[in-house]
């Protein structure tokens, strides 16, 4: 068991195997490091910052930084806790996200850290995007609005070797996730569902897909995000 | 069409990496990308469409509609703003009867605001498919439009052409270098081309990076690593092949000396490459020259012939077996944020230029995930003197941390524009006397993603350790608003370059943006000086790259530095104050159910 | 010591948030020994009769009425707490914010399916009715709001655990059950 190798996350002494993402070794050892971009077996982003951490006092993405034996991580201290919930807030008012009236609320995992970490209110104000929909394929419905751009769709949904989704422009108001009409109609419904799971928010939908689960038995209407790590 | 997209393509061997070549020869060829083009590339480069569209749109040069016969792109940064370009717009839209955004109807010129272009020191100044006009005025623009109505080619509307090798035959530009760089200081130390190749590969690989390790050379570009570190970090990374990249995508605003450095001097920078290539065993190089500088290209594949004739470039160079090094320049499509080394090797790799994470870093899995050394066209230029004078000698210039001089690009309001190249450890007081400035409210340092100094400041030295600039240095004179010329431009700026992969650099920069806009329309309270001080702190914080972190620079530097101007913005005591306008909130609605507002 | 006095309003809102108010059940007795309510639908009375400690606000500002409302409100009570989604960021009515205020009123008034009486095409522009604003605006956009209870609506337990927090000075406790957006 020489690949074993130990680091140090907010003081406790954690056991994983070289090579592994600090995110990754944290969850195997019962520690919620909080992400909106990262997804198992897709290759990490690093783009939605939330679970930036510190090795020492340098700022990381602990996605996309492999555990090194010995290191010594910060997560849950109230600078990082407080930039955190910042970057929460600045997703909440740069896209249109009404929850009352969203097919994934309850199982919206920028919700959930909405929750977790206390969002009353977002502190900046809304800017009420007018980024617009596209329905005209098969299964998928995608409302850009409701898109907080973690490239989930974009690494993770691949038909025939292609990009179903994709970036779009840069910079100020033109930038979007394009979805590829053309690629998307030949998703079957199978393919579509798990495209609507990939995303984080509500910005893919599976047609008639839409409140599934009644509320309270949704995946985060009883208990926090990151519990399910840290009762474990 | 489809066959000549597909003959592009071709051209470059259905090579998905060298997308950005394809975009380039087809945005040439067609004045944008049409939809056609777009349908095509993806069946010959077995993508989806959306993915081409992906590292398409992300390049300011590349449109989906046509730019027009006669593309003008004005720069719209600080300094051409200073400089009177918002006149300038104006002429170009009352000649070209057609807005800036658009293209007229007839389809002749079009009018494109652009960032800096890199001609700081010759505002107002613009590209017209590519050829750059400078020190504009509103006679010469009436006659570039009449030029363009009378069918003229752009390169015979040029005139009088600038200093220097401007006035060579495969440049024949009006742009001026504005050289006052001082014979005998470091980079215009005369010397003889290939001197230094030689006697660098006549030692060991191991040697040359020991001398420029000892010569305590820092990247020129900004970040100021240790140029022979870099190479020995590439050199001992495991790799079979070890690619070198020379950095030519200047596009701080505000910076210009890397174009004087390649139109003046390219033969010290490719000597420098060569040295560096032998260095860290590379067998290719690039030259990443930026779009704006494209009217060099032909130039630099000239001197890049030049030196392969001499055995400078090509195989066994010098004599040297095993020793083989070649150049290719890969152009940008415009997008300052591939100034980073990761994007811009994302660039040269036909994708979007988004910064990598890091770890791995370039000099580890760089180009095609091979060991990559990035440097700045300053660095490698210095290189060649380091080789040819020593490390010691080289280490005696300077300041204790700043090993030898600095190319300044200085613009704004001093009588001297132009390129210096100065010892480390000048004071910005001295720097504004060589420049010939008086009056100066604010200097800002190493352009938008620096620093905005005021007068209590100016006698910090130009250096790593109290001021570092990747040269670019703006003077601000008293008369300029600091905050609506200066800060509010440069958001803006960085709002349009950032890559917009992470999210505080995609969002938070437009809120603040909003925030310094309520301030300055009268809606602010001291409360939200604070919070735009305090929300500017998670850029630095949470962001990826340099871009993002600095992003926010333009606002935190103005309030530490030039507080007073935020709190004169401030007309009330009140701790809340609505933007909300009651008159602006029911007009639409008003008129269209023809109902006379009534709102007091 | 005189009970502190609640005033409550819905503006661009659906009323849900006062119902969630009545869904404290019982404890709307002891409610009743803690404050005093005055303006409010709850007693039913119109307008303001004096100064007030607390108000709560529903619903954000869809038009002239809703923005004088709460100026009215904020000018009137001490502490203002914002109530529901619709106050906090618009809510269910700033769907339409992506949508020019034109095409929302002929929509409502000649286009929509269930406008078929309207046959001379009114589009209704009486002085007395409140001008439409060009979107909805949350209400802190427009006063400076004290406290936030999101939800659609807030649940009872939060309305419930917030005011008696404020009114007792005790601490406020919110179990992760009570602080919804939906």
């Amino acid at each position: 068991m020489n690949d074993k190798i130990k680091i140090h996350i907010d003081g406790k002494e954690c056991w994983t195997t070289d090579g592994t993402s600090i995110i990754d070794a944290a969850k195997e050892n019962g520690i919620f490091i909080p992400s909106l971009c990262h997804v198992d077996g897709i290759k990490p982003a690093g783009s939605c910052r939330i679970c930036n951490i510190q090795v020492n006092g340098r700022n990381m993405t602990a996605c996309s930084t492999p555990a090194v034996d010995g290191m010594h991580i910060e997560s849950n201290i109230p600078e990082l806790e407080e930039m955190r919930k910042a970057i929460i807030e600045i997703m909440f008012v740069a896209g249109n996200h009404f929850c009352p009236a969203c097919e994934k609320s309850g199982n919206c995992e920028l919700q959930a850290l909405g929750y977790r970490y206390q969002m009353m209110v977002p502190r900046f104000p809304y800017e009420f995007p007018e980024k617009g929909v596209n329905a005209d394929s098969k299964y998928i419905y995608h409302d850009r609005n409701r898109c907080i751009m973690c490239k989930r769709c974009v690494r993770g949904v691949i038909k025939d070797g292609k990009h179903v989704f994709a970036f779009n422009s840069r910079g100020g108001e033109n930038l979007h996730i394009e979805l590829d009409t053309e690629l998307a109609s030949q998703l079957t419904e199978a393919e579509a569902l798990a495209a609507m799971d990939i995303c984080p928010v509500g910005a893919i939908l599976k047609k008639e897909r839409g409140y599934y689960e009644p509320i309270g038995e949704r995946k985060y209407d009883k208990e926090p995000i990151g519990s399910e790590i840290e009762n474990k | 069409m489809k066959d000549k997209v597909q003959n592009i393509i071709r051209n470059y061997h259905d090579d998905r990496t060298r997308l950005m070549d394809i975009l380039l020869d087809i945005q040439a060829e067609f004045k944008c990308i049409p939809a056609e083009a777009i349908e095509v590339l993806a069946g010959q480069l077995n993508m989806s469409k959306v993915d081409v569209e992906q590292t398409l749109s992300f390049y300011h040069f590349f449109t989906y509609e046509p730019t027009g016969e006669y593309t003008v792109y004005l720069n719209d940064s600080v300094v051409a703003k200073m400089m009177g370009s918002d006149e300038i717009a104006r002429a170009f839209e009352d000649e070209a009867g057609t807005k800036f955004g658009s293209v007229s109807e007839d389809g002749l010129v079009g009018l494109f605001e652009t960032s800096d272009i890199g001609m700081n020191d010759q505002e107002p100044a613009a590209l017209i498919n590519g050829v750059p006009f400078t020190n504009l005025t509103i006679s010469k623009v009436k006659e570039l439009v009449a030029g363009f109505k009378a069918g003229k080619d752009v390169n015979d509307m040029v005139g009088q052409t600038g200093d220097g090798r401007n006035s060579d035959d495969l440049i024949k530009s009006m742009v001026n270098s504005n050289c006052r760089m001082q014979k005998g200081s470091v980079l215009c130390l005369e010397y003889e081309v290939g001197s230094a190749l030689k006697r660098a590969v006549n030692i060991t690989r191991e040697a040359v990076i020991e001398t420029v390790k000892s010569s305590n050379l820092r990247g020129r570009g900004g970040a100021g690593f240790p140029a022979g570190l870099k190479w020995e970090f590439c050199r001992k990374s495991n790799g079979d092949v070890s690619y070198l990249v020379c950095n030519a995508d200047e596009g701080e605003p505000g910076t210009f000396k890397d174009r004087v450095l390649l139109t003046e001097m390219p033969e010290q920078l490719f000597e420098g490459m060569a040295i560096a290539a032998y260095a860290i065993d590379a067998k290719e190089g690039f030259l990443y020259l930026r779009a704006e500088y494209n009217y060099l290209k032909a130039y630099l594949e000239d001197v890049l012939q030049k030196m392969r004739d001499d055995n400078l470039l090509g195989d066994k160079i010098l004599g040297s077996e095993g020793f083989n090094f070649d150049i290719r320049i890969q152009m940008g499509g415009g997008a300052y944020v591939c100034g980073e080394e990761s994007a811009l090797i994302e660039s040269m790799e036909g994708k979007r230029g988004e910064p990598r994470n890091r770890p791995p870093f370039p000099v580890q899995a760089g180009y095609h995930n091979k060991p990559t050394v990035v440097n700045n066209v300053e660095t490698l230029s210095t290189v060649v003197k380091i080789i040819l004078h020593g490390a010691d000698w080289f280490r005696a210039i300077g300041t204790e941390e700043s090993a030898g001089t600095k190319v300044l690009s200085v613009s704004g309001d001093c009588r001297k524009p132009g390129v210096y190249e100065v010892e480390y450890g000048m004071t910005v007081n001295e720097m504004l006397e060589m420049v010939d400035a008086d009056s100066v409210q604010a200097v800002q340092v190493a352009g938008p993603s620096g620093v905005c100094i005021g007068p209590d400041k100016f006698d910090q030295k130009i250096s790593f350790e109290q001021l570092p600039t990747g040269g670019a240095m703006i003077v601000i004179g008293k008369d300029r608003d600091l905050l609506k010329e200066v800060a509010l431009n440069y958001m803006d700026f960085f709002i349009d370059e950032s890559c917009s992969s992470c999210a505080p650099c995609r969002s938070l920069t437009v809120i603040l943006k909003n925030k310094l806009l309520k301030l300055m329309n009268g809606f602010g309270t001291m409360n939200d000086i604070d919070e735009l001080y305090d929300w500017s702190k998670y850029m630095k914080q949470a962001n990826r790259c340099g871009l993002g972190q600095t992003a926010a620079n333009p606002i935190m530097t103005t309030i530490d530095n030039f507080r007073p101007l935020y709190e004169a913005l401030v007309k009330t005591d009140d701790e809340f104050v609505s933007e909300f306008d009651m008159d602006k909130a029911v007009e639409a609605s008003c008129k269209y159910v023809d109902r006379v507002p009534n709102v007091h | 010591m005189s009970k502190p006095v609640v005033a409550t309003t819905s503006l661009a809102g659906c009323f849900g948030c006062h119902m969630s108010l009545l869904d404290i059940d019982e404890r709307i007795l002891e409610l009743i020994e803690l404050v005093e309510f005055n303006k409010s639908p709850i007693d039913d009375i119109k307008t303001f009769t004096k100064q007030c400690d607390i108000g709560l606000i529903e619903g954000g500002c869809c038009n002239r009425e809703n923005i004088h409302i709460s100026k009215n409100v904020r000018k009137t009570c001490k502490i203002l707490f914002s109530l529901g989604e619709c106050d906090l960021m618009g809510g269910l009515p700033a769907l339409r914010n992506g949508i020019p205020v034109e095409e929302c009123i002929r929509e409502a008034y000649l286009d929509g399916p269930t406008v078929g009486l309207n046959k001379e095409q009114i589009l209704p522009n009486d002085d007395e009715l409140p001008m439409i604003l060009d979107k909805v605006y949350p209400c802190h956009e427009i006063v400076k709001i004290d406290y936030y209870l999101p939800g659609c609506p807030p649940r009872a337990d939060l309305i419930w655990n917030a005011l008696v927090a404020l009114v007792t000075g005790d601490e406020l406790k919110l179990p992760y059950e009570v602080v919804k957006f939906d």
